[in-house]
């Protein structure tokens, strides 16, 4: 049952500002979120809320080294082992591998350990204090074996691509001008407000249910049916509600399901595996590190000729989904600029660390951040401002990407750039910053006071939807349904975690059908009841599934008005007592004039591209490196706004999302083990870090989507570090290679360019 | 998470005499206490001494020259005081950097003194301004000078059954402290390093007496750096001073790398943060 407190008490929604454009396509509108008042009012049930009576706990035993031969898990003999429940490998009827892309990583271990933190066993038990007793009670014999850290030095690769277009070699041995650069990123953990969280429950039919906290119900689905033996009824997933998930919780809920039911099975019980912090920043992906070495090559007249791209990923010790990371991480490599001799080669590698997997942006923002190194000190080199110097590059229509693919429409990079670029006085305040610095300089010290300002510019675009023929394979379905009693049901897999689904998909049916939105339902996401309309990742969910709602409302709508002869609005009811149910399945058509080849990486990456700019100012305490984003304007092209609020707060989390990945954001790791896994250590951004943040939502709507969208979700993350780097490097004039540009960074390239001065 | 069994005396007396009898860890805003118990770190305690009744261990009073606050003196109280703004600002500066809003309600001044945390950010403002830790117990009350209450890394120099009580604050005619705190954010944050500098002179000419500078986070206890103090004792707020004192302590300090920060961070920012403060003081 939804609690649905009435709305009336509270204030009015949201009214839009006048300078959003109605698009004809699709009426922007700013309705309250369908479940917002059940989170404010904490009515909301999060996976943890939900009580099943009887139920035991269930908790991981880990592995406390990166890599060892595994001789056995040893129960003491002294503890009553009756009383809990106990799964090891051997417990799995099925195979023993976490669905996914290669078939790598086990459920729970077997005789090897490849990571810090990897499963190997599973006890449950009634209370937490006696599963406390257990778990302390189980002990793993294994030998040493020698673990790999460095992704440089791993033989192991999951995967690798080779893009090349013109002749690179020649382009760069021609150039005027050519500037190399090395830039590593670390780690960056989700840090999702709800940790991962499972429960499973035992079938009558002998099959199990799973209800938790989780993005992608039919990828859990896919893994218990496969794991566990289960026929596709036998195996129930049902999303609770979900405190965020940024990618942390597209892959990693699927092990966590499997556990969960594993342990259900074993006690025939329901089993609760909630994570607390610790374990979920200890044990669960994050983005991957990256290596990024690049060449670019300029010609005499100022033009970009040559790019030559060297991508290493870190995957940790299993593949998840690495493969489609780095892949994403490949084609954005380039940036938005045109260039006509461009070789990307890109590798993702094992090392013996916790795997890694997605995270907002999937690979792009590690990529984008180098190409926008490489623009800004370009820009620098050449004495031309980056503004301009991104005016005479970017991608217009009509532009070759490096995979062959023309950029026919919905091309937005000029539009992004121009308006951050005016609403935040880019050139103004970057004269004025210029001219602190060069007075800073000739006084010998920071006479006018500690701090520095600085401003700093980038660009960025970001695919929309699956790469390549990815949204082929997935053969998404969504559907609508007029019930027999006369109600519209939207029933989709795509989940809502705070990004807005549940909210924007009602106001697109309402809009297809002519009826009011209160009268449009969301069936939970339940796969016995909602068909698969594949993962809700990669910024899709708006722009492919919403596309596919609009289909079937618009195919209901015919067929009913055809019935009734009246529209729709009038006759639905009356229709559904005539004729009992009318569900509509919208398939996934791909997209007319898209075309990519997997084996050869040639043509169209993406139906489409969103662009992004982002032009942030800086303090930076020259004393002590502190730096304090002051603001940030961001220019995002979303295709069309279907909800200017919910959009412009996808604007902000990923943009200071951006800055703590910029600034503060680091896993440390000894021996394959992160240091800071836990709150006390992994730090983000607070309030009073956040600076403030000016949303410009740019529409270049796409035609291949009835409504024009483009998703939004991860175009902040893929510019917001390269803007901060450029602004801290326009306040101290110095460049900081990698990720994060914390202040031991900064302090330590201002000394040794005062060192270089000196020497 | 283990729960210990936890008793709560409402006297100080019998929580005296609980200490005596039995092993016991005081626990009194809990804040790090409770950090320790659901992260697992470290053994737990076999039993808990909660001391929030002990409402003789509370309130801020000005005695004499001195100040004088109750252990169990939370940082919303020290920021929430009018003695305390008016006679000792700097020490509202600091208990204003300690967590956010929940912690400052609950987090006592006893707790950060005894938990001996080489980061505890109110540590070396008791160390610049000559503070004495008043413990009791069973046998009575001593005082100890702050300088010798933190004896190593996580040591005091408590006895086993004794507790914090009280702390004691000289005010000092014409002294001035300052207190600057580099953390990886600005606000939740734990110290990289926090810097307590206190001298008296009564006019902006007249040369520092009474130096002290207490220092957080760059060594394995809150230390005072002696000899950078030494330096600047009689001297005048001069930029030649504040050079030479921004290199004598980073030469002075021993700190390391660990998870926040690097030493090489450490001891360039204890220096430049010093010279920071000289040059704010001597108004160049
Ligand atoms: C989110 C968060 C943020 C924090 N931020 C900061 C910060 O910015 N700066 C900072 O310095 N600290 C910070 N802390 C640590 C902590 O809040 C402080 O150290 C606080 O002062 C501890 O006081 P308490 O009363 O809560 O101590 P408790 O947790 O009750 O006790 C701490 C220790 O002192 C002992 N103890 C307590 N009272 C006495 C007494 N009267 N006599 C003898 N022993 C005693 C206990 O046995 C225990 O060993 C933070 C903690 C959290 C959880």
């Amino acid at each position: 049952m939804t609690i649905r407190p009435p709305l009336g008490r509270i204030a009015a929604p949201v009214t839009l500002r006048p300078h959003l454009p109605s698009s004809g396509l699709v009426t922007p509108s700013a309705p309250f979120r369908r479940e917002g008042p059940a989170k404010l009012t904490g009515t909301a049930l999060y996976t943890d809320d939900l009580v099943f009576p009887g139920a035991w706990y269930g908790q991981t035993i880990r592995s406390t080294e990166a890599r060892a031969r595994l001789l056995g898990v040893e129960l003491d003999p002294g503890f009553d082992w009756t009383r809990v429940v106990v799964v090891t490998a051997a417990d799995i009827p099925g195979a023993n591998i976490v669905n996914s892309i290669q078939d790598d990583q086990p459920i729970l271990a077997v005789d090897e350990i490849r990571h810090h933190a990897e499963p190997v066993a599973l006890v449950a038990a009634p209370d937490r204090a006696l599963l406390r007793e257990a778990v302390a009670h189980v002990a793993l014999r294994t030998s040493p074996l020698q673990p790999v850290f460095d992704p440089l030095a791993s033989s192991q690769v999951f995967a690798h691509y080779d893009i090349q277009t013109g002749d690179v070699e020649a382009a760069l041995a021609g150039a005027a001008l050519v500037v190399e650069g090395e830039y590593r990123v670390g780690h960056q953990e989700q840090l999702y407000i709800e940790n991962n969280a499972m429960i499973a429950v035992p079938r009558d039919d002998g099959g199990v249910a799973v209800h938790g906290s989780l993005q992608c119900p039919y990828y859990v689905h896919k893994a218990l049916r496969r794991s566990l033996l289960l026929s596709d009824a036998q195996a129930q997933v049902i999303q609770a509600e979900t405190g965020g998930g940024f990618g942390g919780k597209e892959e990693y809920p699927s092990i966590l399901a499997l556990h969960a039911a594993l342990l259900a099975r074993a006690c025939a019980r329901p089993v609760r595996m909630i994570y607390d912090r610790h374990e979920d920043i200890a044990a669960t992906t994050k983005r991957h590190p990256a290596i990024v070495t690049y060449r670019s090559g300029v010609s005499a007249d100022g033009r970009l000729v040559a790019q030559e791209i060297e991508i290493v990923m870190d995957a940790g010790a299993y593949c998840t989904l690495s493969p489609v990371v780095l892949s994403r991480g490949t084609l954005h490599a380039g940036g938005p600029y045109a260039c006509p001799n461009v070789r990307i080669r890109s590798r993702a590698v094992a090392t013996n660390t916790p795997p890694n997997g997605a995270f907002r942006g999937f690979g792009a923002p590690q990529t984008e951040f180098a190409a926008e190194m490489q623009v800004n000190r370009i820009a620098e080199a050449l004495a031309v401002s980056p503004l301009e110097l991104r005016r005479r590059w970017l991608y217009r229509p009509g532009d070759t990407t490096p995979t062959g693919q023309v950029l026919r429409e919905s091309v937005a990079a000029e539009e992004a750039l121009e308006r951050a670029a005016e609403a935040s006085e880019f050139e103004r305040v970057r004269a004025r910053t210029a001219a602190a610095r060069t007075s800073r300089v000739s006084r010998g010290d920071a006479a006018d006071g500690h701090l520095a300002h600085g401003i700093g510019l980038a660009l960025a675009w970001h695919g929309a939807g699956f790469t390549g023929s990815g949204e082929v394979h997935l053969e998404s379905v969504a559907s609508v349904e007029l019930t027999g009693d006369g109600r519209i049901v939207i029933l989709v897999g795509s989940t809502e975690m705070g990004q807005g689904t549940k909210t924007i998909f009602p106001q697109l049916v309402a809009e297809a059908l002519g009826v009011p939105m209160d009268d449009v339902e969301f069936a939970p996401q339940d796969t016995s009841i909602v068909p698969d309309s594949g993962p809700t990742v990669a910024s899709r969910t708006a722009m492919v599934v919403g596309g596919l709602v609009i289909g079937a409302c618009r195919r209901l709508r015919a067929v009913v008005e055809e019935r009734s002869g009246a529209p729709f609005a009038d006759s639905y009811r009356a229709d559904a007592q005539a004729h009992g149910p009318t569900r509509i399945d919208e398939h996934f058509e791909p997209y007319p004039g898209v075309d990519f080849d997997d084996t050869t990486y040639r043509g169209d990456a993406y139906p489409a591209f969103g662009w992004a700019s982002a032009i942030a100012e800086v303090d930076v305490d020259l004393d002590t490196g502190e730096v304090a984003v002051r603001s940030v304007v961001a220019a995002d092209d979303v295709g069309r706004v279907i909800h200017p609020v919910l959009a412009e707060g996808q604007v902000e989390g990923g943009t200071l999302q951006a800055v703590g990945y910029a600034t503060i954001e680091e896993i440390k790791l000894r021996d394959g083990r992160y240091l800071n896994d836990r709150l006390a250590t992994y730090l983000i951004p607070t309030a009073l870090d956040a600076p403030r943040i000016e949303t410009i939502l740019v529409e270049a709507p796409f035609s291949g989507a009835p409504h024009g969208a483009k998703g939004i979700g991860e175009l902040p993350m893929d510019v917001g570090a390269p803007a901060v780097v450029a602004a801290i490097h326009d306040a101290t004039g110095v460049w900081i290679h990698d990720l994060p540009a914390s202040p031991e960074r900064i302090l330590a390239a201002m000394a040794s360019r005062d060192a270089e001065s000196q020497g | 998470m283990i729960e210990p069994p936890l008793v709560s005396p409402d006297t100080l007396s019998a929580a005296y005499r609980l200490l005596a009898e039995a092993a016991y860890r005081p626990i009194s805003g809990g804040t790090d206490v409770l950090v320790a118990l659901s992260g697992g770190l470290g053994a737990p305690p076999e039993r808990l001494l909660d001391l929030w009744r002990l409402d003789e261990l509370r309130g801020i009073a000005l005695d004499g020259d001195a100040l004088i606050f109750g252990a169990l003196t939370t940082y919303a109280e020290i920021r929430r005081s009018a003695v305390c703004r008016d006679l000792l600002p700097a020490f509202v500066e600091a208990a204003a950097t300690i967590g956010a809003a929940q912690i400052q309600n609950r987090g006592t001044l006893g707790g950060n003194i005894a938990n001996a945390s080489p980061a505890g950010d109110m540590l070396p403002v008791l160390l610049a301004t000559d503070a004495v830790i008043v413990a009791g117990s069973v046998r009575g009350e001593r005082s100890i000078p702050a300088a010798s209450f933190w004896t190593g890394y996580r040591q005091t120099a408590l006895a086993g059954d004794e507790i914090v009580v009280r702390i004691r604050i000289p005010l000092v005619a014409d002294r001035q402290v300052r207190f600057r705190k580099i953390g990886t954010r600005r606000a939740q944050a734990i110290s990289k390093v926090v810097i307590a500098l206190s001298w008296v002179s009564a006019a902006p000419a007249e040369p520092w007496r009474s130096v002290r500078l207490g220092l957080g986070s760059v060594a394995e206890r809150p230390i005072r750096a002696t000899a950078t103090e030494a330096f600047l004792e009689g001297r005048l707020p001069t930029s030649d001073t504040a050079n030479t004192a921004s290199v004598r302590v980073a030469a002075e300090i021993e700190p390391i790398n660990d998870v926040r920060s690097t030493a090489d961070y450490r001891r360039a920012v204890t220096g430049r943060v010093l010279y920071r403060l000289i040059r704010e003081a001597g108004d160049w």
